[in-house]
């Protein structure tokens, strides 16, 4: 079992025909994923990579039957692409772009809201979603881990694949690669949620990052609504005050936000912080080894 | 990117926000001759990008030009919370009747934009803010509706402020949404928007940060760019469109993913609290996804340029980055540096995960450079990079 994301989900790519694009719905076909079309208005009616480009996410999804949208194109045309993935009403919309103005996440953020959130947006500037063994939307490395009842949330790219390729042998349900922006479709509360009501999850590892309260408004959430297992990490303890670390989100000013106040919040709740990755992938492994 | 006050006010005054006349000194001369201009008493204001620049000193009144060279005297030079001030702004004493507060910002938790007003504007807003709440309305804004000057009115009138400053008030803050949109800022904020004695509502102040994501549809923005402030090395990485942050520290640091990189700075300072002198990272490098060898090779001459640097801990772990091509890249720095009679003198810590991981090791392993190690993980490679640097300092 899995979290928005099955064996059965039919994967479309927005943005197919770029360099990105290709490379990724190569990569994902390679993984087992179900990717059953492209979308770029200018070259409907072509095929690429072996499979039938459309005009429109709508006639996509018609075409194809279509539940899940994977957006590749460039940050000047994301907002565009979004917005016509909520038109459509796919269930979920993956925005693996990186650089997307603010403003406009915002806006097909409030858009989505005003069309009733009948789509899951993940990301924007996000690794994508993986159910290691049935499917992957997105860029994470299909191979470095393998299916298990572990399911893990994360602000970040990077230290995901070094958690799932840790935890390896135990297996992953699901990895939801949130983003690290500072207005973001799919919220660690959201993936939380989703994790305590899914039969295949038994526990959630939790990676969060310095800036915004995302992570204490998570550590509120855990302590009214998640009875299974968190184990968390957060990253950013030596970022000094006020200097951006790549991520748009990532930035420390005043005192909230800060990696400390997170982990306290995080282990006011009882859950477990690690200090380093490796740490944090361990205290998950003897969760796991005593159920 | 944030601006300066006296860019901030020249961006309102392009969206017909009034703002007191004022003009830039770089020098205690020049701020003479703008106070000279301007006649009568003036204001001079250190320019920096940092809060409480008042209760520091950096705001004084003068009285005439010679009193103006007096005052930028004491202020230019000075170091406001780490801030050099290496300009003033010069401006017209304004007569204030009232101060109040306002701004438009990005609402992070609930994911829209945040209009804030308060008629207790001014130093202790952060204050009233804490101990009287209800004297600061907070306004959500949606991005689909914006403000049209009704709103703005709204806002005003939420905010508590009196009749008499409502419509001065109202115009300004639609003034202020259209900077705020069409600029692409993440905050735009008077403190203090003031009533002055002849009833005009006016900004006294200004905190502009626009989102770098928009430079595609901002090109004008670039001239923002300070110079000054920024490191020498942090200007030669951009050049190299290489994300890298200045640090204070002896351990020269090199990952992909923000996240990753983060991470390495916090396990490199735990692991260097074992060893004497404390060994701290010297820096942020982010090389991101799928980087080259050519990426590979600019980030380590960037890192080894640093002369603070005692050792470097290469920490990879390849998801769309492949190993290989960074081992490459590693063994390509280290031949760059030799052709141009320079050599590597401090030792590497190279730990390789993920994608093609064992033939990025073998790579290294072949080339035998001289002071490279690998290490397995994360945490043991953070530790081997702090003790070589405790050993080098």
């Amino acid at each position: 079992m899995a979290i928005w994301l099955t064996e059965n989900s039919r994967i479309i790519v927005q943005g197919m025909t770029g360099s990105e694009g290709t490379k990724h719905t190569r990569r994902m076909l390679a993984s087992g994923a179900r990717v059953v079309g492209g979308v770029n208005a200018r070259k409907a009616g072509t095929t690429h990579e072996g499979l039938p480009v459309f005009g429109t996410v709508a006639e996509a999804m018609e075409k194809t039957r279509a539940d899940v949208s994977v957006v590749f194109v460039p940050p000047a045309f994301t907002k565009d692409a979004v917005k016509e993935a909520i038109d459509a009403e796919i269930p979920l919309c993956v925005v693996i772009t990186e650089g997307v103005p603010v403003h406009d996440t915002t806006e097909f953020w409030a858009y989505a809201t005003a069309n009733g959130n009948k789509t899951r947006i993940i990301g924007p500037n996000c690794p994508g979603i993986a159910s290691p063994g049935a499917s992957n939307a997105g860029i994470i490395p299909a191979d470095i881990t393998s299916p298990g009842r572990i399911g893990l949330v994360s602000k970040s790219g990077t230290l995901t694949y070094q958690l799932m390729y840790e935890l390896r042998d135990v297996g992953f349900s699901t990895a939801v690669g949130i983003g690290g922006d500072p207005v973001i479709g799919t919220t660690h509360i959201d993936a939380l949620q989703a994790f305590q009501e899914d039969p295949g999850t038994d526990a959630v590892v939790m990676i969060g990052e310095i800036g915004g309260d995302a992570e204490e408004r998570a550590a509120l959430f855990i302590e009214q609504h998640v009875t299974k297992p968190v184990v968390a990490y957060v990253a950013g303890f030596t970022a000094p005050e006020g200097k951006t670390m790549g991520h748009a989100g990532a930035i420390v000013s005043g005192s909230a936000g800060t990696a400390q106040a997170k982990k306290e919040a995080l282990e006011k709740v009882g859950v477990r912080v690690g200090k380093t990755p490796s740490e944090t992938a361990r205290l998950m492994r003897e969760i796991m080894q005593n159920r | 990117m944030d601006l300066f006050e006296h860019q901030a006010k020249e961006l309102f005054a392009e969206y017909g926000i009034p703002v007191p006349r004022g003009q830039v000194a770089h020098t205690v001369d020049e701020a003479r001759a703008a106070a000279a201009q301007l006649t009568g008493r003036v204001v001079v204001k250190a320019q920096v990008k940092t809060g409480g620049r008042g209760k520091a000193g950096g705001v004084k009144v003068a009285d005439d030009a010679d009193d103006a060279y007096q005052k930028a005297t004491q202020i230019l030079g000075m170091d406001i919370k780490g801030h050099t001030v290496h300009k003033v702004l010069i401006e017209e004493a304004s007569d204030i009747a009232e101060e109040y507060y306002f701004s438009f910002l990005l609402d992070r938790a609930n994911r829209t934009f945040l209009a804030i007003c308060s008629a207790s504007g001014g130093m202790d807003i952060e204050e009233v803010a804490h101990t009287a709440p209800d004297k600061v309305a907070k306004v959500p804004v949606s991005p689909l509706t914006g403000v049209d000057r009704a709103k703005a009115r709204e806002i005003a009138q939420a905010g508590g402020l009196p009749a008499q400053a409502l419509e001065g008030a109202a115009d300004l803050i639609a003034k202020l949404w259209a900077v705020f949109v069409d600029e692409d800022a993440s905050l735009v904020e008077v403190n203090p928007m003031i009533l002055s004695s002849d009833g005009q509502v006016k900004a006294l102040d200004g905190k502009v940060t626009l989102d770098e994501n928009a430079s595609f549809r901002q090109p004008e923005h670039a001239a923002y760019a300070d110079k000054h402030a920024e490191d020498p090395l942090e200007a030669r990485a951009k050049e190299k469109h290489l994300n890298y942050v200045k640090l204070d520290g002896n351990v020269g640091i090199i990952g992909n993913g923000a996240g990753l990189v983060m991470s390495t700075l916090d396990v490199v300072a735990y692991s260097g609290e074992a060893f004497p002198g404390t060994p701290k990272p010297a820096n942020f490098l982010d090389i991101g996804g799928g980087a080259s060898a050519e990426v590979m090779a600019n980030g380590l001459e960037i890192i080894l340029s640093d002369p603070a640097v005692k050792s470097v801990f290469v920490n990879v772990f390849g998801g769309i980055t492949a190993c290989d091509a960074v081992a490459n890249g590693i063994v390509s720095a280290f031949k760059l540096l030799s052709d141009r009679g320079e050599s590597v003198t401090r030792p590497l810590v190279v730990r390789l995960d993920g994608n093609n991981a064992q033939l990025g090791r073998q790579i290294l392993k072949d080339a035998a450079l001289s002071g490279v190690e690998l290490v397995d993980t994360m945490d043991d490679a953070a530790k081997r990079a702090a003790e070589l640097a405790a050993v080098g300092a």
